[in-house]
């Protein structure tokens, strides 16, 4: 270091002050506002968690929450395709999560029941599904890392339709501008509702998922696991595989699906998750 | 007669108190997460130490047994631990581009970047501190082995900003997932780099308790106190 910037470095001391006053009235005001500061954290912490619980967790928290999901919400598109995998790389099944399986599911009692369908063309606003109505349209089989929210993936090959062609075949009524008018597409897709609702059987699991990510061209209205229709633990006999959220968005065993305007319910948010969960 | 000599400028004592609680909040709350499936293990020899035990994450003294209370607990809050660490990841991430970017623009990162002679420096500091070697060694602001481990530390953090977002949007960012070796390995480093942090912690600690009173002093004041006649060259 050199004569010119220790002079500089150095600071000028009061005239009373020798240098070992000086740096002790430092060192006290620097304590204070240290221990000023971990209070004001201690207390802006018990301010967060003593806040109003909304959906799961305290406000503040779930403010964070939506700010971080709406930010990367932006960059997600239909072009962010989630990885896929050769077959060799395929790993066995884990089994996680049985809210809204209940009892074995026999395929003479299932039925899909969508609701929140077009009308302007003078068909039915509900409609009855079956597993053959699903398996006619074109099957996709796609082989991806399934990721829990819990931090494990495993790979797996999935076949099924494409949620988006079952919406294109039995869509729901566009969206309308201030005169009623039906929107025009955005980025090649209908302005359908912004919201899809999926449940089980006895509604007792629940998922929303945001129109974009429906339309996905990895999301899946799934039949078939590595190669063999889906287990009863694994949703038998239809389940939705949508590659760009967290498995807990993947429900099983669906039963409704509902097109709508309003951000649906969705189990794992309300107990203090991301309502998103995209990856 | 003794005089005050700057040391550390008010923007690093900031960078660096700033950052103290914000990567505790990410430790923290990392935690929380990794609870929700902790799979790592160290293995040595026949020993095997599962990481973590049941008493980290719900720790129960005996004492406090009869009552049913926990000392802490971090288990069963994944919710509540990534809702913490997706906002504390901005406030990290900000900190740390700032540090670096004031590092670089006032020139200070001369100071802290490892030199052509450091590793040998580092070597020698490692010895001194060891008491297996007397003589103390060159020591400039900082010494080769603090040059080391203040510029790994900075890659370190980098290195869990990469692979934090690899772990986080693996389709979004799947390029970058694939560039740290795909998701699973993403989040083997991401735990091991916060290992290291907790290292790291450690023996800077016992550093600062080494080096004194006017040395911890120089960081929360940006001055140490010097003897007027010890002109460094």
């Amino acid at each position: 270091m050199n004569e010119q910037t220790e002079q500089k470095n150095q600071i000028p001391a009061k005239k009373t002050e020798t240098a070992e006053q000086q740096i002790r009235r430092m060192s006290r005001r620097s304590i204070l506002q240290g221990v000023g500061a971990v209070f004001l954290a201690g207390a802006l912490d018990h301010w967060v968690n003593t806040r109003r619980t909304r959906q799961g967790i305290p406000w503040p928290l779930r403010r964070g929450l939506q700010i971080n999901e709406e930010f990367w919400h932006d960059l997600a598109s239909n072009r962010h395709l989630a990885p896929t995998f050769p077959p060799s790389q395929i790993t066995h099944a884990r089994t996680n999560g049985d809210v809204g399986l209940g009892e074995d599911q026999d395929i003479q009692d299932w039925q899909l029941k969508v609701s929140g369908l077009d009308t302007s063309n003078g068909g039915p606003s509900e409609r009855v599904f079956h597993l053959d109505d699903i398996k006619k349209l074109p099957a996709y089989t796609i082989i991806t890392q399934f990721k829990c929210i819990e931090g494990w993936s495993y790979i797996m090959q999935w076949k099924g339709a494409r949620l988006a062609d079952f919406m294109h075949a039995y869509p729901p009524p566009l969206r309308t501008d201030d005169n009623g008018n039906p929107l025009p597409p955005m980025d090649g897709m209908p302005a359908y509702p912004n919201f899809v609702s999926m449940m089980t059987p006895n509604k007792s699991y629940y998922v929303g998922l945001d129109v974009e990510s429906a339309l996905h061209p990895q999301t899946l209205l799934c039949y078939e696991m590595n190669g063999k229709p889906l287990t009863q633990e694994h949703g038998f006999p239809l389940r939705l595989i949508i590659p760009v959220k967290y498995g807990v968005k993947n429900i099983k065993r669906i039963g409704f699906i509902a097109y709508t305007n309003r951000r649906p319910a969705d189990y794992w948010a309300e107990q203090g998750y991301d309502w998103y969960a995209e990856l | 007669m003794k005089r005050l000599e700057e040391k550390h400028t008010l923007a690093i004592r900031w960078f660096h108190w700033l950052n103290f609680p914000i990567l505790a909040t990410m430790i923290w709350s990392g935690l929380l997460i990794y609870w929700a499936n902790d799979v790592y293990h160290i293995h040595l020899g026949s020993m095997n130490i599962h990481l973590f035990p049941g008493w980290f994450y719900h720790p129960k003294p005996a004492a406090l047994t009869k009552k049913g209370h926990a000392l802490w607990h971090l288990d069963y809050r994944l919710a509540e631990g990534m809702a913490w660490h997706f906002f504390f990841f901005w406030l990290f991430a900000v900190n740390g581009v700032l540090y670096v970017s004031y590092l670089i623009l006032s020139g200070q990162w001369r100071e802290v970047a490892p030199k052509k002679n450091s590793f040998k420096d580092a070597l020698q500091v490692v010895l001194h501190d060891l008491h297996l070697r007397k003589a103390k060694p060159a020591q400039s602001k900082y010494n080769g082995a603090q040059r080391i481990a203040y510029t790994a530390i900075v890659i370190m953090g980098f290195g869990s900003l990469v692979t934090g977002v690899a772990i986080y949007k693996p389709t979004q960012f799947a390029w970058l997932t694939r560039l740290v070796g795909g998701y699973e390995t993403a989040r083997f480093l991401h735990f091991w780099l916060t290992m290291g942090y907790v290292a790291f912690f450690l023996v800077h600690i016992m550093q600062v308790v080494r080096s004194g009173w006017n040395n911890f002093r120089s960081m929360i004041t940006g001055y140490a106190l010097v003897e007027e006649e010890t002109k460094q060259a």
